[in-house]
C-alpha cells in the first residue's frame, strides 16, 4: 500500500486515533498499539502541560507515535491560536489538530473561526490540521489558507453514524489537492473501509474503539476495515451497475 | 421573552397531573424516541415509568458511554464563608440559626486552596452562603485571582449577581456557576425562602440568562429535592434547560440533584420523601431527554447509591467534601449539612477505576478561555 504524507511526515497507517474516553489510559495505549496507529490527537484540556509525569501523556510514548494536540473547548480563533502557542511549547510539536466548536452540545466546527485561525497559524508555521464540516467550498478555502489536511466530518462526534456526509466528502476528495482525513461519527470497522475506498486518505477515530466492549480488538478490527478500504482503493475498484453486463454485446459486430 | 414569562404560562398543578396520568403506552412510545420532547419527558418521570426502569437505565447507560465515554469527572466544593441573610427553612447556615459564623480571610484563602492543591483535584467550586456586603463580588474576584495558578477549572455556588459581576469573574478566570432555584413552585417558595434576598423569586429565577449574557462558560440548575413533587420540579428545570439552551446555545449545561432526607430530632422535614428508586427515575429520565447534559452527583448520597448509580447517567461527582470554611486547612466551624460519603479522593477513585472507568481529575486548561480574558491565564502550577 502507498504511504501517506502530510507536510514533512510519512505514514504507513492510515488510521488515527485519540484519547477520549477510555476505561483507563493503559487500556488506551494497548488500544493504540493494536491501531497500529502513527498519529493520535490529545485534548489541551486534558493534560496537565507542567506535569513532566501526566499519566495520559506517559501513556502515549511509543517509538513511531506522534502526538496531535488538539484545542477541543476553544470558541473562538483567538482562544485557539493562544493554545496552539502553548502546545508547540510544552509538546515540542508544531503539528495542531485545529477544533474550533463553539457549540458544546454537538461539538459542530465554527467555520469562520476555523478559517481564520488555520491562516494565522499556517502563517507561524504550524502543521494545521482543522476539523470542519463536510463543506466542500469550506475546504478550498483552507487549502488556500494553508491547511496541510483537511478533517471533515462523517457524522457528528461521538454519533457513530458513518458516513452521513457521504456525498459532500466525495465533492471534498475530488477536488481537494491536501489529503483528506475523515474525522468523527465512525462508528464501525466498514463505516472506515468506506471512506477509505471512496478516496480519502485517511480516518480519525475515537469513540468507536474507546467505548467498544473490547477496545484492543476493536482497534484491530479498525486498523483491518481502514487497509482493506485503501486496498480495495488502489486496487481500482469496479464501479457498481444497475444492469447487467451482456456476455454478447450489442455492439460486437463493429469490432 | 424571559424565561419567568414562559413559567408563568403553565400551572404547576396542571402539569402534575399530567405527569401522574401519564400510560404505560406513552412510556414506551417516550423510551423510543432519539430525542424525546418535554412531552415524552413527562412519560419518562412519571409513575407509569417505575415498573420500566430497567429500560430507562440501559438506554441511559448506552446513551451516557456514547456521549461521555467510560468516565467520570472528580470536583471538589470549597466552602468559603458561612455567613448568610437569609432565613431558608432547610438549610445549617439561616441567618436565625445561632452558630459561629466564619469566612475564609485572605491568609486563610490561601491555605484552604494550597491544602486542595496538594490533592489530585483540578476542579473546584467555591461555595459560600449569601451575605454580600461582606462576601460579594469582589470577595469573589480575590478568590479566584487568588486560586487559577492552583487550579484548571474554577466555578461558583453562590448567592445570585449581576450580569457584570459576572463578566468580572469571567475575565478573572470563572468558568461555571451553579444557581439552584431550589423550587419552581411560584406560589411556595416565600414558605421557605421567607427573609433575606433569596426571598426574590424572580431575581433567582432570572440568574441562568445573566451567566449567560456574561459569557460564563458552564450553567448549573437543580431544584433541591424533597420541597415539593420531584417528577413537577424535574419537568420545569427541564423546561428552563430547554429555553436556556436555545438562548444561549455556546453555554454548557449541567444538571445536579440535592436531596434532602427526613431528618431525626428537631429540624425541617421534607414534604416530599424521595427514594433512592427516584432518583434513579430522575436521573435516567434527564439522560434520556438530553444525551448531552452534565449530570452531577454530590457526596449528599450515600457511597452505596453514589457507587451503582453513577454509571447510569452521571457525569460528574464531588469527592473528599467538607461544608465548612477552612476545613482542608483544618479549622473549626460549623458544617451546612451532613454527608453521607466520608471516603477520601483516592478512595473514591479506586472505586470508579474498579468499575472500569476513568476517574477524570483535569477535563479544563484556563488558557482555553483567553477569549474572555484580559491577562493571559497561565496553565496551572503543580505544587
Amino acid at each position: 500500500m502507498q504511504t501517506l504524507t502530510i507536510a514533512d511526515r510519512t505514514f504507513q497507517s492510515r488510521l488515527f486515533t485519540g484519547t477520549g474516553k477510555f476505561a483507563s489510559n493503559a487500556i488506551m495505549a494497548e488500544a493504540i498499539k493494536a491501531s497500529a496507529s502513527e498519529l493520535v490527537t490529545v485534548a489541551l484540556k486534558r493534560v496537565d502541560l507542567q506535569n513532566q509525569h501526566d499519566d495520559l501523556l506517559e501513556h502515549l510514548h511509543s517509538p513511531g507515535l506522534h502526538l496531535l494536540p488538539n484545542t477541543s473547548g476553544v470558541r473562538t480563533a483567538r482562544e485557539a491560536i493562544f493554545a496552539a502557542h502553548l502546545a508547540r511549547e510544552a509538546l515540542n510539536t508544531n503539528w495542531l489538530k485545529l477544533e474550533i466548536h463553539p457549540d458544546p452540545r454537538y461539538l459542530l466546527p465554527d467555520p469562520i473561526e476555523t478559517l481564520e485561525a488555520t491562516y494565522q497559524l499556517a502563517r507561524e508555521g504550524f502543521v494545521v490540521l482543522p476539523y470542519v464540516h463536510a463543506d466542500p467550498v469550506l475546504c478550498k478555502r483552507l487549502e488556500d489558507a494553508g491547511a496541510a489536511a483537511v478533517m471533515p466530518l462523517g457524522a457528528p462526534i461521538g454519533s457513530n453514524r458513518g458516513l452521513r456526509t457521504h456525498d459532500f466528502l466525495r465533492i471534498i476528495i475530488e477536488q481537494s489537492q491536501v489529503p483528506v482525513i475523515i474525522d468523527a461519527g465512525l462508528g464501525s470497522p466498514s463505516h472506515a473501509a468506506q471512506a477509505l475506498e471512496m478516496g480519502a486518505d485517511a480516518v480519525l477515530v475515537n469513540t468507536a474503539i474507546a467505548i467498544a466492549r473490547d477496545p484492543v480488538q476493536m482497534a484491530l478490527a479498525f486498523k483491518t476495515g481502514v487497509e482493506a478500504g485503501r486496498m480495495a482503493f488502489e486496487a481500482g475498484m469496479a464501479s457498481p451497475s444497475n444492469q447487467a453486463q451482456a456476455s454478447s454485446p450489442l455492439t460486437a459486430f463493429l469490432d | 421573552m424571559h424565561f419567568h414569562n414562559l413559567l408563568n404560562q403553565w400551572d404547576w398543578d396542571e402539569v402534575s397531573q399530567q405527569i401522574k396520568a401519564q400510560t404505560h403506552a406513552q412510556v414506551i412510545d417516550a423510551l423510543n424516541q432519539n430525542r424525546p420532547s418535554l412531552n415524552h419527558l413527562m412519560a419518562l418521570l412519571s409513575p407509569a415509568a417505575q415498573p420500566l426502569l430497567e429500560n430507562l437505565a440501559r438506554k441511559s447507560y448506552h446513551l451516557t458511554r456514547q456521549r461521555f465515554g467510560k468516565v467520570i469527572h472528580l470536583y471538589i466544593p470549597i466552602y468559603l464563608s458561612s455567613y448568610c441573610e437569609n432565613n431558608c427553612v432547610y438549610c445549617g447556615f439561616k441567618v436565625s440559626n445561632s452558630m459561629k459564623r466564619k469566612c475564609l480571610n485572605k491568609q486563610e484563602l490561601l491555605d484552604e486552596g494550597l491544602a486542595v492543591a496538594r490533592t489530585p483535584f483540578k476542579h473546584v467550586l467555591l461555595v459560600s452562603g449569601e451575605a454580600g456586603k461582606k462576601v460579594g463580588c469582589d470577595y469573589y474576584l480575590e478568590a479566584i485571582e487568588m486560586f487559577t495558578p492552583y487550579f484548571s477549572q474554577i466555578s461558583l455556588e453562590v448567592q445570585p449577581l449581576q450580569s457584570y459581576e459576572y463578566e468580572k469573574l469571567v475575565h478573572k478566570g470563572l468558568h461555571g456557576v451553579f444557581i439552584y432555584q431550589e423550587t419552581y413552585h411560584q406560589k411556595h417558595y416565600p414558605l421557605y425562602h421567607p427573609r433575606g434576598p433569596k426571598s426574590d423569586f424572580a431575581f433567582r429565577l432570572e440568574t441562568p440568562e445573566r451567566l449567560g449574557k456574561a459569557g460564563v462558560r458552564k450553567i448549573g440548575l437543580g431544584t433541591l429535592i424533597g420541597l415539593e413533587d420531584w417528577r413537577t420540579e424535574a419537568f420545569f428545570t427541564a423546561l428552563h434547560l430547554s429555553y436556556l439552551r436555545k438562548k444561549f446555545w455556546k453555554t454548557n449545561y449541567s444538571v445536579s440533584f440535592p436531596r434532602l432526607r427526613p431528618i431525626d430530632g428537631p429540624g425541617f422535614q421534607p414534604r416530599f420523601t424521595t427514594q433512592e428508586r427516584d432518583l434513579t427515575q430522575l436521573i435516567c429520565a434527564y439522560r434520556l431527554f438530553d444525551p448531552d447534559l452534565e449530570l452531577s452527583l454530590s457526596t449528599r448520597e450515600s457511597a452505596n447509591f453514589r457507587d451503582n448509580a453513577f454509571p447510569l447517567g452521571i457525569t460528574a461527582m464531588s469527592a473528599g467534601s467538607k461544608t465548612n470554611p477552612g476545613a482542608y486547612a483544618q479549622q473549626d466551624s460549623l458544617q451546612q449539612f451532613s454527608i453521607n460519603d466520608e471516603r477520601s479522593p483516592e478512595q473514591i477513585a479506586q472505586m470508579i477505576q474498579s468499575k472500569g472507568f476513568e476517574p477524570i481529575w483535569k477535563d479544563w486548561s484556563l488558557f482555553l478561555q483567553q477569549n474572555n480574558s484580559d491577562n493571559a491565564l497561565k496553565p496551572t502550577q503543580s505544587i
